[in-house]
């Protein structure tokens, strides 16, 4: 991968005035989906508005494709960005929103008008696109925001909580759309605390709280990095307590939770490997029935559990 | 020269008619412009009632240097100032308030085209109405007085002196507006700095005549048809000046601006998001 290909930070850092934004962040991130996880405050969207050139860096450096927002003419023709900010210029009806965004790109008429159409109906818009964004819902405001910041056909996607405000089938199309937009090979750069759903798509996270980087890579690495907290495997079978107690046999078998339903067990353990070596024994053995077996701690949310906790929620 | 050369100039050009488009659409087709228009129209209105209910006898020329007055004291120190000062601080100061300048400057947009755009259609607005304002004055005035109106209109004086005034409107738009604009990329409520340049005008006439450079209202002076020599209150606001030719007042007044818009890009390139300090 060259870096051509990457959204790049070389020990950036900001501060806004004497507080922290973000301190010493250094990334290199590849297509796909990235989620940025942390607290409230704990400088997601900093990171996302160093990386569109809202803000610019107090040190270091950031390209993105090898460009940066110092030649606009290029890098916003790559770059889309979604804010948070849920606010939009007077008087625009939607269509103008994105009608006139792709003039800026100095498209004609008839090409930004079909740019504007395709985008609209990409977030189901398009009967509402003629109504003044002020008499949007918060939902639709989120739509309309998430159509401009797609309509040039970008190839790095910034969404900062794309998913707030949206209904639950809204939310799953808006999904189903960045998971679309990623298998393209684009990049989406995705800051959101609804975690279980963003959590379906991403390819790896970025974990940060109080301006710091705490973790970043794919979820699974990042999980078996995570060597204090002992892994948590779900296994269902049909004589989970036979199970349970076979396990125990090990040290490093530390903690045993029956499932709700009674067919399954949930068991901690802090060597992964060994713990996979006895139940491909026990399951030979016969004794018990084995239908699943699933990391039940392997996510976005438990690691943001582990790695930042009770700092804050996350956001 | 070579670098210049290679620049996409027709897309900076087509992206800044956008800009400016949307700009005019968004900014004087709004019910928050009313008090600018308000400030445009008020002497039109003043004339209009003169002209329709005042049947009194009138003498030509006094007319014509209350006319002068009004331009003088009123469009020129007043309206224009702080029809300015609404409509360029609006510009980028007031998307920041209303939190809405990240849409342009997430747009493959140079920040100076950006700049210059949002420039050019507060000029267009401004002119629009002051200019518009001022050519109704002179309709209601003249026409109150019939033939005799007439004649010094197309015959007279009365074109040339409309002319004069409209290109002092111009000029005050292009001086006050990169002044406003600067001012409102600076401080977050401008109208503190405003009132400093208020009285900057108002003290400037005493000033060395290299200080009087500085000064936007002296340069019309020189630009002015009639000068109506200022009394008691009035005297605060006229300005006294060496007497300087029109087309170096007008060239003079054109570089203050160009210095100031200048500076001005070279701020917006720095310019953050940071709508929570607001």
């Amino acid at each position: 991968m060259i870096a051509g290909d990457r959204i790049v930070f070389e020990d950036v850092s900001k501060f806004y005035g004497e507080v922290l934004g973000v301190n010493r962040v250094s990334l290199s991130l590849p297509p796909g989906v990235t989620t940025l996880v942390g607290p409230n405050g704990s400088g997601k969207t900093t990171l996302m508005n160093l990386m569109t050139g809202l803000v610019q860096p107090s040190s270091g450096r950031i390209s993105v494709l090898g460009l940066t927002p110092g030649d606009p003419n290029e890098f916003f023709r790559e770059v889309g960005y979604c804010t948070q900010f849920d606010s939009f210029p007077r008087g625009l009806t939607g269509w103008d929103f994105v009608f006139d965004s792709l003039l800026l790109h100095g498209m004609g008429s008839a090409n930004a008008s079909k740019l504007a159409c395709e985008a609209l109906e990409r977030v189901g818009l398009m009967e509402a696109a003629h109504r003044k964004i002020a008499g949007y819902s918060k939902g639709m405001r989120q739509k309309i925001r998430l159509a401009q910041s797609i309509a040039h056909h970008p190839q790095v996607l910034v969404l900062d909580e794309p998913l707030n405000g949206l209904d639950p089938m809204a939310r799953a199309e808006s999904l189903a759309l960045f998971e679309e937009l990623s298998r393209l090979g684009m990049h989406l750069i995705i800051s959101s605390h609804i975690l279980d759903e963003v959590d379906r798509i991403s390819d790896r996270v970025v974990l940060i709280t109080g301006g710091y980087l705490v973790a970043e890579g794919n979820i699974h690495a990042v999980r078996s990095e995570v060597r204090d907290k002992p892994m948590q495997v779900l296994i269902r079978c049909d004589r989970p307590e036979l199970l349970a107690s076979r396990m125990f046999t090990l040290n490093h078998c530390v903690e045993a939770r029956l499932h709700s339903d009674g067919h399954g067990v949930f068991l901690r353990t802090t060597d992964i490997d060994e713990f996979y070596r006895l139940l491909n024994g026990i399951a030979t053995e016969g004794l018990v029935n084995i239908e699943a077996v699933a990391p039940a701690d392997d996510d976005t949310h438990a690691i943001y559990q582990y790695l930042i906790g009770s700092e804050g929620g996350a956001s | 020269m070579e670098t210049l050369r290679k620049q996409p100039w027709s897309l900076w050009w087509m992206q800044a008619r956008c800009i400016a488009r949307i700009e005019v659409r968004r900014n004087l087709l709004t019910w928050k412009a009313a008090w600018i228009y308000f400030l445009a129209f008020v002497p039109t209105a003043i004339i209009a009632i003169h002209a329709l209910f005042d049947r009194s006898h009138h003498a030509l020329t006094d007319d014509t240097n209350v006319l002068a007055g009004i331009v003088q004291f009123y469009y020129i120190r007043l309206g224009i100032f702080f029809g300015c000062l609404g409509i360029f601080s609006r510009l980028i100061r007031g998307e920041m308030i209303e939190r809405s300048l990240h849409f342009y400057l997430l747009a493959p947009v140079r920040r100076e085209v950006l700049l210059l755009a949002k420039f050019a259609a507060g000029v267009f607005g401004a002119v629009l109405l002051f200019g518009s304002a001022i050519v109704v004055d002179f309709a209601f005035m003249y026409a109150s007085f019939g033939a005799d109106g007439q004649d010094y209109m197309f015959n007279g004086p009365g074109l040339a002196q409309l002319e004069a005034y409209l290109a002092v409107v111009v000029l005050g738009c292009v001086g006050y507006g990169a002044v406003f604009l600067l001012l409102s990329m600076m401080f977050r409520n401008p109208m503190p700095a405003a009132m400093l340049v208020l009285g900057w005008e108002a003290i400037n006439p005493v000033m060395p005549s290299l200080l009087q450079k500085i000064s936007v209202a002296s340069y019309l002076k020189h630009l002015m048809p009639i000068t109506v020599p200022g009394e008691g209150l009035f005297a605060l606001l006229t300005v006294q000046t060496d007497p300087v030719r029109g087309w170096v007042a007008a060239t003079g007044l054109l570089l203050l601006a160009a210095v100031v818009l200048a500076y001005s890009c070279i701020r917006i390139r720095t310019i953050e998001i940071r709508y929570t300090t607001e």
